[in-house]
């Protein structure tokens, strides 16, 4: 952006970003100000903190304020797109749909080729990262693209990583008989979750997922007999290949194949489903619940499709994190997962595959790389979140439906 | 020649109140039929029994398309009724509103293609096939409302009276034997009004049977061969709309008391 453009602050700008530097440092106070030293019994006022949120917030208010009074200004004065949509424009000049494989071929090698330039720490998080992908694509199918908002996705993951521990614990089953199991399993509670939940819709809705979620996550703390309670189950094997004996730096590297295998795999699946006759069934449901049922579609088979196909692919993700970690207990299980992968999927864009998964990269890995900010990682994280929603409230890569009169 | 519908005293309560009262009406097969009165009179809570919407407390609803077995609608789910060849449009236009003109009308396809999760995932031959028949079918019907042009248009951007043939369009690709309008003509311009008694009419002589609920009297008066006025859940008078007009009861029930003695 061109600084000269910029107009001048007026007083009341100012003003304006003085009192928001005054309210962040109000805000900041407990937090960043006040230190209290249990040890010692001493408490440390650390003022200068609070001198530097209020000029940062400040500055940062004004500013905005500024591109926002600019951006207004060249709206009255249309000139050609700059920036972000430049890049598009360049990009889809560059990729042409025939060219697509392209892109596509490229990607993949960069997915392929990763493990080969980090560490195994980092293709561990990667690994990590990916399973969210996984996760958000199939909640992205329940609240993206049918439009029932579902707070106890997590539940789906834990029935998933029980199927295969459990499996495991009693009858020695191994990972792959346990994946297909537990994507069955899965579809099973989905729909288990959706015959009483069908009259419902929004927040309604809402409510009776969210105590499905601490439903499932209680049970598994309490029935001990089967499911060992809060101690969890341990030593979980991890994916067999073909009978090979893999150290353990190979095994984590032939899990992030794995799981990026599975990433593709949902994405194509995904992406198929979105403009299929389900697909466009599921977005009318969203768009309009009658009108729906006018057009013939039989309401209660396409709201358990959705749920059980979301709910399957969580459990496979579920089969997935359990192989991983080779230890499951209900603490993994939480609400705050749940609300993590429906924050994927707003952010990323309700109903867009590439949203959700550049959604999932951007808020797996941030936390990891800002440990270098140790103590305000979670606050640097939640005002990212705040900032990406007020400047794309539809998302980071809002979904676009394709037209089809091309296939004519 | 039998009716294509039939409905015979069908009731509606909601709690105490009664919204339909035995209301008698039938349909016979390419014909336009008009269903009028003064608002509250209980017009569309027809609609709504008839579609599935509401579940009528009595009442017997049956559709008899020409060649085909008869069908008993009371009690079916909305779904079910569509696809025995009922098809409706709403009074306050409720389109897919984010998905584009032809989508509105693919989702309209619904009931009568039947690709399920595998056909989804997997398209083999038979799911290519079926889609692209969809899409030139449904291309086609976007032509008889004239919306070719717009096909690739998200819903919510179209004008008006572009929304209401696009309601009109998606309802005809569930292939019905009745398409049921309600209130086509609300709010638009005398232009656009010309344009859809146009298009009523060509999809009558299409073969198709049509009710639809009207509030402007000149239109309802030149399209409907059959009227039926309806007044606080009854039924008070049918007929041509000649008779409908010198009804008392319609006088009454239009313009009150005074303007019916005089």
């Amino acid at each position: 952006m061109n600084m000269k453009k910029l107009p001048m602050p007026t007083g009341k700008d100012i003003g304006h970003a003085l009192l928001i530097g005054l309210w962040f440092m109000f805000l900041t106070f407990p937090l960043l100000v006040i230190k209290v030293n249990p040890g010692e019994q001493t408490v440390s006022w650390r003022w200068a903190n609070m001198l530097w949120v209020g000029g940062a917030s400040a500055a940062m208010a004004l500013a905005g304020r500024l591109i926002v009074a600019h951006r207004a200004a060249r709206a009255e004065h249309p000139s050609p797109k700059p920036g972000w949509f430049a890049v598009q424009s360049t990009l889809s000049q560059h990729f042409t749909p025939d060219r697509l494989w392209l892109l596509g071929g490229i990607i993949i090698l960069i997915f392929l080729a990763l493990p080969l330039m980090f560490s195994t720490y980092q293709v561990n998080i990667m690994t990590t990262a990916l399973m969210y992908v996984i996760l958000g694509l199939g909640l992205n199918i329940v609240v993206g693209f049918a439009g029932l908002l579902n707070l106890g996705h997590v539940a789906f993951y834990a029935v998933g990583a029980y199927t295969y521990g459990l499996l495991h614990l009693h009858f020695n089953l191994g990972f792959w008989i346990a994946l297909p199991i537990g994507g069955l399993m899965g579809g099973l509670f989905g729909i288990l979750l959706g015959f009483p939940v069908l009259r419902l819709r929004g927040d309604y809705l809402a409510i009776v997922t969210l105590g499905f979620g601490e439903i499932i996550r209680l049970v598994l703390v309490n029935w001990g007999d089967l499911t060992q309670g809060p101690s969890g189950i341990a030593d979980i094997p991890r994916p067999g290949l073909f009978g090979l004996d893999l150290s353990l730096n190979q095994y984590l590297i032939y899990q992030y194949y794995l799981t990026v295998i599975m990433m593709f795999f949902t994405i194509f699946v995904v992406n198929r489903l979105r403009y299929s006759r389900l697909g466009r069934a599921w977005f009318a449901l969203r768009e309009d619940e009658i009108a729906c049922q006018a057009m013939g579609i039989n309401k209660t088979a396409i709201k358990l499709t959705a749920f059980s196909l979301g709910a399957a692919w969580a459990a496979m993700a579920g089969v997935l994190f359990a192989a991983k970690t080779t230890f499951i207990n209900p603490d993994s299980f939480t609400f705050m997962e749940s609300a993590f992968i429906l924050c994927i999927v707003v952010l990323g864009g309700m109903g867009s595959i590439t949203g959700v998964v550049l959604a999932a990269l951007i808020l797996m890995l941030l936390p990891e790389y800002l440990r270098a900010v140790a103590e305000y990682r979670m606050l640097v994280f939640g005002a990212v979140l705040v900032v990406l929603m007020i400047v794309r409230p539809s998302g980071l890569i809002p979904a676009i439906r394709r037209t089809y009169s091309a296939m004519r | 020649m039998d009716p294509l519908l039939t409905v015979s005293g069908l009731t509606m309560d909601f709690g105490g109140i009664r919204a339909l009262d035995r209301v008698d009406f039938c349909v016979f097969p390419g014909e336009i039929v008009a269903l009028i009165g003064p608002n509250g009179a209980g017009k569309t809570t027809v609609f709504n029994c008839l579609t599935g919407m509401h579940r009528s407390t009595s009442g017997q609803m049956v559709l008899t398309p020409t060649g085909r077995p008869q069908r008993r609608l009371h009690g079916l789910p909305p779904h079910r009724i569509t696809a025995a060849g009922l098809a409706r449009t709403f009074q306050n236009i409720r389109l897919f509103p984010r998905m584009s003109v032809l989508e509105n009308v693919m989702v309209g396809r619904h009931c009568r293609t039947n690709t399920k999760l595998f056909g989804a995932i997997f398209r083999p031959a038979a799911t290519v096939r079926e889609e692209k028949e969809t899409i030139a079918m449904c291309l086609a019907l976007l032509g008889r409302v004239g919306l070719a042009d717009q096909a690739d248009e998200v819903a919510q951007n179209l004008p008006y009276g572009a929304q209401r043939r696009l309601e009109i369009a998606r309802a005809l690709a569930t292939d019905p034997q009745l398409l049921l309008l309600d209130e086509p003509a609300a709010g638009m311009n005398p232009q656009e009004t010309v344009e859809l008694e146009a298009l009523i009419v060509a999809i009558r002589n299409h073969g198709l049977s049509i009710l639809l609920i009207e509030h402007d009297m000149k239109l309802v008066m030149r399209l409907a061969e059959h009227i039926f006025v309806m007044d606080h859940g009854r039924l008070i008078a049918k007929g041509t709309s000649d008779q409908v007009r010198r009804h008392p009861a319609v006088i009454q029930a239009y313009l009150g008391e005074e303007a019916a003695d005089a």
